[in-house]
């Protein structure tokens, strides 16, 4: 935790000594952040409270329910909805290695070799978000369809056999499997991937590629030695920003897997739209909270940055 | 041989114009069944051409109202977090103070959590406070999760500004308002603007803290999800190739606009 919520490192603020002195100076910061901070207090370091004593709490929606420090619900949670979790931090994580793959050398091509088409890539990339993700995740229903074209190619190349075999896919279906579902975290959070790897690649100096070639590197190692470290920061907020969304996200799984695929996220919506058991609900989302906070920790903490926004 | 040397010395190129195609194909698909006429309730087949939805996109009952409902409160979550955010980032850069470290840690938390966490909270609150759940409890939502991302907008900016231009303005005599309207707010716009920007976009769009506060207000995200279960009318997706068009229309207005002033100032 104490990682994580160290103020990422900013340029020395300016001295308020420097300043002409005004009487108002040393209230200023505090009117200027009270209302701010007072909303993100009240809606949402509250809630996150309100739904530890829910997690705790025993009752009926009937009867009303109330704090009996009942954690017995944490281990009944988990003990019926483990392969959930499991499923999630699986395909999460396998969105996130997807993203980098597909992402770095979209984000490359844009830094480097884009030239005049730099502008248009970019918004290509951006644009997509002012279409409904929604109807996006729809159109991945069509794509993906039974007897379609790119399960018919996928088919024709072998490729199903394969997928089968690991479990990925089944039958010559694509869509209600695993496949379907990593397919469509991957589409859904690749932009929060190519735009921070864009960024940090960007500020690399190109002469920095030059030198290397002058001093008889290959392509591939400069690659292995300059580029890549240098992007390391892109690398740990885009992994960050695609891992955190996927690990939660229900929308994927519920339009494009079946109930074999159901994910952390669908638990949890259901638990508290439809079974309306609340302890239970707040339980497993307060699991999935500790679950990613520890991954982003573990993850700050190894590739030993702190600049993450 | 010149082939596979050609092939090696692009592969970057051709990899990234895969991935970029991978992101756009289903804008193009989503395109294309605009103008299909389905046979059914769904449309994930294509049966045959027909510009019937592009000529009546409203003509569904309650999806023109969920997309004007949607606008609106994108409209005020927007204000409402770069208001908040711009005073927080402005604070933040600006000032010494105690507690900074807490503060920087409950802004960044909203992002680094999970949604459905956020929003099952929320709703945890909103019932313990017996709110009846509509406009109001998605707006407040709204504005709670965009804040961040303003914040963070904003303060790239802003430490990126040279103090001197203000101290500069005052020691002209300019009072701190003049100062902060005529200099310190014309250079922190653009940072302002692509937090507004973000906000409107995250807002417009959101569906999972939605799903979980809206009741049974309907946003537009909201009635996408319960047409795919019903069953999608072809005028969702001449709504959303609408939205791109209009998107990268306007990124390019913005473009063209932005060169054409660069150009007379130089």
């Amino acid at each position: 935790m104490a990682t994580v919520t160290e103020a990422p490192p900013t340029p020395a603020p300016v001295a308020p000594e420097k300043k002409p002195p005004r009487k108002r100076g040393r209230r200023t910061p505090y009117l200027l952040l009270l209302p701010g901070l007072l909303w993100l207090v009240v809606f949402f370091a509250l809630p996150v409270i309100y739904q530890a004593s829910t997690s705790v709490q025993t009752g009926s929606l009937e009867e009303g329910y109330e704090v009996t420090w009942h954690f017995a619900t944490y281990w009944d949670a988990l003990s019926e909805y483990w392969p959930q979790f499991v499923r999630s931090v699986l395909y999460a994580a396998s969105a996130t290695v997807l993203c980098l793959l597909l992402g770095y050398p979209l984000a490359y091509l844009i830094a480097f070799r884009a030239g005049r088409w730099r502008n248009l890539i970019m918004i290509l990339v951006i644009a997509p978000f002012f279409t409904s993700f929604l109807i996006r995740t729809l159109a991945w229903k069509t794509i993906l369809a039974d007897g379609g074209p790119v399960v018919g190619a996928l088919d024709a190349l072998h490729v199903l056999d394969v997928t089968a075999f690991l479990g990925w896919t089944a039958g010559d279906r694509v869509l209600a499997t695993p496949l379907a579902v990593v397919c469509g975290l991957t589409y859904n959070f690749l932009p929060f991937m190519i735009l921070p790897l864009y960024t940090s690649l960007e500020r690399i100096d190109p002469r920095l590629h030059e030198a290397a070639g002058d001093l008889y590197a290959e392509p591939s190692t400069t690659f292995r030695k300059v580029t890549f470290p240098l992007s390391m920061p892109g690398v740990v907020s885009g992994t960050l920003l695609t891992f955190i969304p996927a690990s939660g996200d229900y929308i994927n799984a519920d339009l494009l897997g079946s109930t074999d695929t159901r994910m952390a996220g669908n638990v949890i919506q259901s638990q508290f739209l439809r079974i309306l058991d609340y302890p239970t609900a707040a339980a497993l989302s307060f699991i999935l909270m500790a679950a990613v906070l520890a991954v982003v920790t573990v993850h700050i903490r190894k590739s030993g940055t702190e600049d993450l926004v | 041989m010149a082939f596979v040397k050609w092939f090696r010395r692009n592969l970057v190129v051709i990899a990234g114009l895969l991935t970029l195609a991978y992101l756009l194909l289903p804008n193009v698909v989503v395109t294309v069944f605009s103008l299909n006429r389905p046979k059914g309730r769904f449309n994930y087949q294509w049966q045959e051409f027909s510009t019937d939805a592009w000529r009546d996109p409203c003509g569904v009952s309650g999806l023109c109202e969920s997309l004007g409902l949607s606008l609106q409160i994108a409209f005020w979550a927007t204000l409402g977090a770069t208001l908040l955010g711009t005073m927080i980032a402005f604070a933040l850069v600006r000032y010494r103070f105690r507690a900074r470290g807490a503060v920087n840690s409950l802004i960044f938390l909203p992002m680094a959590m999970p949604e459905v966490v956020m929003a099952a909270s929320l709703l945890t609150l909103f019932l313990n406070m017996g709110a009846e759940l509509g406009f109001w409890t998605v707006l407040i939502a709204h504005i709670m999760f965009c804040l961040s991302f303003v914040v963070v907008a904003v303060k790239a900016r802003v430490m990126s500004m040279d103090p001197r231009l203000e101290q500069a303005a005052q020691d002209l005599y300019a009072g701190p308002v003049q100062t902060f309207l005529r200099v310190t707010l014309p250079i922190a716009a653009p940072g302002i603007a692509a937090g507004a920007l973000l906000a409107f976009a995250l807002s417009f769009d959101d569906f999972i803290i939605t799903n979980f506060n809206a009741g049974s207000t309907v946003t537009f995200p909201m009635f996408v999800w319960g047409s795919a279960q019903r069953g999608t009318p072809v005028q969702i997706n001449v709504i959303g190739t609408a939205m791109f068009v209009v998107a990268v229309l306007l990124v390019l207005v913005s473009m063209a606009v932005g060169n054409r002033r660069r150009r007379q100032k130089a």
